[in-house]
């Protein structure tokens, strides 16, 4: 199905429509998982030393996790400004595939570049997995809405989350701690394999899985970028090795 | 020049920036200059596909493999134990995410149970 090449007149109430939905969507499952998830970081940079607007500000300019855990235990460490920023850098490469994966599901046929430029801030995990799950039901005009607003939603509620959870700070019991930490690996666990368009996806995650902790091991500076590297090339050769022989 | 270096208000934010948001965005908008260059169906985005699950992959293995916080006292056999619980029970009640969560979670109480005892 291509509707690229007819896009109708949209209306504005069309328009908001789609962004309300998008809004909807962020207020699910993975939506509530990545709102404890960041329970944690709150607590671990008011440990910090930060103060409450420069984790929300920390929040809403970068929003991917992993690299915020980064440049937190960097401030810790004390490290200067070049090593911190290539250590979230190197953090944070995983978002360029993914958002290269995630650009064919989300633009028109008219989608301005500034419009992806700016869309291209929301893209997280769990954003880009709920995108990869749902786009497809979107129509194709409608996305960029869809996504503005789910992943608006999502940055922002996640931005009130972080502020509550700094002011109140609440000591936790290690039990519910510990399950809460754990939702977050769950969560995705099984969304991604959901989320997977091919075969290829598939065996992608599970080699990612298995590789993962090994190269974490081996080669702690560029583990996620040597996993998804070896990971996916294996994935890759043995999906057009299985088109060769015309099993695809 | 670390993070506490400069006494000045705004020395915190303008490091964020620099080392947090350049940092990042770069990628995501290094991703929509070339995302925009690659068809839907072509061969090369199932490579970036698979390269891009299999980070996320590594994520999530590492966050149950070497956990922060409180996820650590609980035993490497258990954690692993009761996301492949998780992960098997999704798979077998209709690709439920909501299934696999609440089924993973339950053994991994058992698992912090079964340690304490």
């Amino acid at each position: 199905m291509d509707d690229r090449k007819t896009e109708p007149v949209v209306r504005g109430s069309e328009r908001i429509l789609w962004f309300g939905r998008g809004v909807r969507a962020a207020f699910s499952v993975p939506g509530l998982i990545l709102a404890s998830a960041f329970v944690g970081f709150a607590g671990l940079a008011r440990d910090a030393g930060l103060t409450l607007a420069q984790t929300v500000f920390m929040t809403g300019v970068m929003w991917a996790l992993p690299g915020k855990v980064v440049l937190v235990g960097s401030i810790i460490a004390g490290n200067g400004l070049l090593p911190t920023g290539i250590a979230v850098a190197l953090s944070s490469v995983r978002l360029g595939p993914m958002v290269v994966a995630l650009m064919p599901e989300l633009r028109g046929p008219r989608t301005p570049a500034w419009v992806l430029y700016a869309l291209s801030h929301f893209v997280a995990v769990t954003s880009w997995v709920l995108a990869m799950e749902q786009l497809r039901y979107v129509p194709r005009p409608m996305r960029t809405t869809y996504y503005a607003g789910l992943g608006g939603m999502l940055l922002a509620g996640t931005m009130v989350v972080v502020a509550i959870v700094f002011l109140v700070a609440a000591r936790l019991p290690s039990e519910l701690s510990a399950a809460l930490f754990f939702l977050t690996p769950m969560y995705f666990l099984t969304s991604l394999w959901g989320s997977a368009r091919e075969r290829a996806g598939h065996v992608a995650m599970v080699f990612g899985l298995a590789l993962g902790p090994l190269f974490h091991v081996l080669v702690p500076d560029f583990d996620l970028l040597a996993t998804g590297l070896v990971a996916g090339s294996a994935a890759f050769v043995l999906h057009i090795l299985r088109k060769r022989s015309g099993r695809a | 020049m670390s993070f506490s270096a400069i006494e000045a208000w705004w020395w915190p934010y303008l490091f964020i920036l620099v080392a947090g948001w350049l940092a990042t965005d770069f990628w995501r908008f290094l991703g929509v200059y070339l995302g925009g260059r690659i068809s839907e169906d072509s061969e090369l985005l199932v490579f970036v596909r698979s390269i891009a699950t299999a980070l996320v992959a590594a994520v999530i293995a590492n966050l149950v493999v070497f956990p922060n916080g409180a996820l650590a006292a609980v035993p490497l056999f258990f954690r692993i134990l009761a996301a492949l619980i998780g992960f098997l029970a999704y798979l077998a009640f209709g690709k439920r995410v909501i299934v696999g969560i609440a089924i993973g979670e339950i053994a991994l109480g058992a698992g912090m149970l079964l340690t304490q005892g």
